[in-house]
């Protein structure tokens, strides 16, 4: 296959083998370089291994027909996510640039991937760390017993709970009420609620100080982030095994209904998945494999990375799920305990005649003999399923069904201490790429001085996005972050890999890559790698995105709010969003997205000003 | 069960008493029954000055649970005969307290009677309390809590949860913030110390060409400050021109 768009003055642009060999041969330059394989390998396991991980991939898992989805999961995995991870490592590794230097080297006109990957890591950024502030301050008030959201406060006289919490759970209010202060609508800004700007300053210093000298700091650092989850991860799995329920959830979770293969939303949700598990497009990949040595085996690297991206996927989704199920089979048991006592107080029956295993006769036999009654008494069913597929999906799963679970377990603050330093290792570290993708591009762009140092930099960066963050600091601060999540990293990432696909595909050349590849690795890509390079990852790139502007463009533009006065209380409520926010929404996905064939525009339209004016002269 | 209403029971006892001929005795049985009736009215379901009470002792004492019987029931009239007494410092007694509607969950009805009236009762508010007075003392005699030995209409006093002075997060959070602070300090003098003492050794053709280098390295993401510089990279990568 030919098929290449003309791309003159490419050779002057990127670095020759010979430069490569010669730059390798002298181990020079300013370029930071990794210490050791094992730092960067590290560093690109803990940048795709995130938070998203522990709550987005087991809801997903539940829903979608449980060990069916692994299915779909995994051949995805295969088909999308390991092309394109040799596509940022070899690339990265063979132009030694970051996003936007690698881009402008293909094509000049190109320079708008970088940059649009520069925005999106920067607004994908500013809400991933507002999440890792709100990690904190979990973490912060672990250091006491009882923890704070084990108990309600009182109301005025002391005769009850405050009626918000009584109504809910204790931890909804500890959540809703107590971290966040959320107002009832985006709208309504509500002011600063201040121990969520203090947690954002400590999440901001954190990563500067992590990332002050660039990878040479982030790379001892991940030693760390990057080891510590799956210590901790090992830890629960053994302690969420001996708990009552563990296998229930488990059970829940791997389920397999093949029915579910049939749905496409499944492999859509799955392909969305692999897509944003890789963190592919925010630019930070091609930054790290740019720091490689050239001779690096960036295909190895690429399957590695799959593998192990998949396997912590089902680990954590397997701890996640004992922890849930534990959750679920206390609650279900209160529920059945609470039925039994309202039936035992109603028909004055002695203790023992009502246990869990005759209950459900019981309940027919006086529902049958005495409806009336048995109905004024309000009794609720209880579902176990309802109770193990409820919450248990991101700011929920985390802040609300964990907490709870925690509370129950002998030793509270110790479970809670580890379950919060596992969560803040895994968005650190997910955010020393992201912080790669915006100070680098920063850099080559020269919106910042060249001279400044690393220190400098970074420290300006963090400030400034700390300003910004503050935007999340309001009491309406969870829809702002939700809004971002849904916008920011959802449509404008898709857009930027489709891209960048085709640039390395059609406009560097397959020919190009190839040689490239077997320069640094001996041997050229194997057919698969270049079908799928070509044609099946960017196709199903395709159809995801179709797929999403799609859903877009139906539903209705409604969020969940947190409100006291509504009926579904405590339920989340649905509202549709301000007229204005459709402005937003452009500003957050659009953009990024507009910015790379607007900035090939805008470049045209500019050098053919300057040729006109040079023919004049 | 047979029950018999009231009406029924005085009935039948008038009945029986009738039966007799003796005036007195009639009078004094006459007198009993009422007493007794009027006793049991004035302890009835619904009473306006009575509570409900209601105790589960297997889910408080599971394997340990007592039997509930007439002992533990007197124990209960004397309990609450205490804490009356405490409240209201009047010489109650067991027989003021007057039980009934006994039922085999364990729960009954009760009302107390004024030690200087029989026939009246205190009222209700009084008893609230004193039981909420005594609630600690009531319970420990039965080795029960507050949900388990149940007052229906009287709200438990909930303990206020603890909170501490300083909230011990942000005790954390300082501790955080001072060693991060303190490690970004340290890291930026020790930058420009570095800095400092580099300047000092270089000579000033050095230092022209190295300005050259840096010039040219507009594409690097250097931690610029450390290390030495390779100044055998003098064949510099061609750059894109824009």
């Amino acid at each position: 296959m030919r098929l290449v768009l003309p791309n003159p003055g490419l050779d002057d642009r990127i670095p020759s083998f010979e430069d490569l060999k010669r730059m390798d041969k002298e181990e020079g330059g300013d370029r930071p370089k990794w210490d050791n394989k094992a730092q960067y390998i590290l560093t690109c396991v803990g940048f795709c291994v995130g938070i998203g991980n522990v709550w987005r991939f087991p809801y997903l898992c539940q829903s979608h027909g449980g060990g069916a989805f692994l299915i779909p999961y995994l051949i995805l995995l295969v088909l999308e996510g390991m092309p394109l991870l040799l596509l940022e490592f070899a690339i990265g590794q063979r132009l030694r640039k970051g996003s936007v230097g690698v881009w402008r080297a293909i094509n000049p006109y190109l320079t708008g991937i970088g940059i649009a990957s520069m925005l999106v890591s920067l607004l994908i950024g500013l809400y991933y760390n507002t999440l890792i502030a709100w990690i904190m301050w979990y973490l912060f008030n672990s250091f006491q017993s009882p923890l704070p959201w084990s108990q309600c406060p009182l109301n005025d006289n002391g005769t009850g709970f405050v009626p918000e919490c009584q109504r809910s759970s204790t931890t909804d209010y500890y959540f809703y009420r107590v971290t966040l202060n959320s107002s009832t609508s985006i709208v309504e800004s509500g002011g600063i609620h201040w121990p969520i700007v203090v947690c954002l300053l400590a999440a901001w210093t954190v990563i500067c100080i992590c990332y002050i000298r660039g990878i040479s700091t982030s790379g001892k650092a991940v030693y760390v982030t990057a080891i510590l989850p799956y210590i901790v991860l090992a830890i629960f799995l053994i302690r969420g095994l001996t708990l009552k329920g563990a296998f229930t959830g488990i059970k829940h979770l791997f389920t397999p209904d093949v029915n579910e293969l049939a749905n496409p939303t499944t492999w859509l949700n799955a392909g969305a998945q692999v897509f944003y598990a890789f963190s592919l497009a925010w630019g930070g990949l091609i930054s790290f494999s740019s720091y490689n040595p050239i001779h690096n085996n960036c295909m190895k690297d690429a399957m590695i990375l799959t593998g192990v991206t998949g396997f912590t996927s089902v680990y954590a989704a397997t701890v996640t799920y004992t922890i849930v199920g534990f959750r679920a089979t206390e609650r279900y048991d209160n529920c059945i305990s609470n039925n039994i006592l309202t039936l035992l107080n109603a028909f004055d029956l002695p203790e023992d005649s009502i246990t869990t295993s005759n209950y459900e006769a019981a309940f027919t036999y006086y529902n049958s003999s005495n409806p009336d009654t048995v109905l004024g008494l309000d009794i609720k069913p209880c579902d176990m399923q309802k109770l193990l597929s409820e919450g248990v999906e991101g700011t929920g799963l985390a802040f609300i069904v964990f907490t709870e679970a925690i509370t129950k377990m002998p030793g509270s603050p110790v479970w809670s201490v580890l379950f919060f330093i596992m969560l803040f290792c895994l968005g650190v570290s997910s955010l020393f790429g992201n912080i790669e993708g915006v100070v680098v591009p920063l850099k080559d762009l020269k919106l910042l001085p060249q001279k400044w140092p690393q220190e400098a930099l970074t420290g300006l960066t963090c400030f400034i996005a700390f300003i910004i963050s503050l935007l999340f600091a309001q009491h309406s601060g969870l829809y702002w972050v939700t809004l971002f999540d849904n916008f920011a990293g959802s449509v404008p990432l898709l857009t930027i890999g489709l891209f960048e696909m085709i640039a390395v595909a059609y406009i560097y050349g397959m020919d190009r890559f190839n040689e490239d590849v077997e320069f640094m690795i001996g041997y050229k890509p194997s057919f698969f790698w270049q079908a799928s390079l070509r044609f099946t990852s960017p196709l199903i790139v395709v159809v995801i995105l179709a797929f999403y502007l799609v859903t877009l463009g139906q539903e209705e533009f409604t969020y969940l709010v947190w409100d006291p006065e509504s009926e579904k209380f405590p339920a989340l409520a649905s509202v549709p969003y301000p007229s204005w926010i459709n402005a937003a929404i452009f500003l957050l996905a659009g953009v990024p997205s507009l910015v790379m064939p607007g900035y090939a525009l805008c470049r045209l339209v500019y050098v053919s000003c300057k040729n006109r004016i040079q023919g004049n002269n | 069960m047979l029950r018999f209403s009231l009406s029924e029971l005085l009935q039948l006892l008038k009945n029986f008493c009738f039966s007799f001929s003796g005036k007195m005795l009639e009078k004094i049985l006459i007198l009993l029954c009422l007493t007794s009736a009027a006793a049991g009215q004035l302890c009835k379901p619904d009473a306006s000055d009575g509570y409900k009470v209601r105790l589960s002792i297997k889910t408080a004492l599971g394997d340990q649970a007592y039997l509930w019987d007439e002992k533990e029931m007197f124990l209960f009239r004397s309990t609450m005969a205490y804490a009356m007494r405490g409240q209201l410092n009047q010489q109650f007694d067991v027989s003021n307290i007057i039980v009934c509607e006994e039922t085999a969950r364990v729960s009954f009805w009760f009302v107390v009677t004024s030690p200087l009236n029989t026939s009246n009762l205190v009222d209700k508010k009084s008893v609230e309390e004193a039981v909420r007075k005594h609630r600690n003392r009531i319970n420990s005699a039965f080795l029960l809590t507050d949900e388990t030995l149940e007052f229906e209409g009287i709200p438990r006093t909930l303990e206020a949860p603890f909170t501490p002075d300083t909230p011990p997060w942000l005790i954390v959070f300082g501790v955080v913030m001072g060693a991060v602070v303190a490690g970004i300090i340290v890291f930026i003098g020790f930058s420009v110390v570095q800095k400092k003492r580099k300047k000092n050794k270089k000579t000033p053709e050095d230092e022209d060409s190295e300005e050259e280098e840096s010039r040219g390295k507009t594409m690097e993401n250097g931690a610029a400050n450390e290390g030495v510089y390779n100044m055998s990279f003098t064949d510099e990568e061609r750059f894109t021109r824009i």
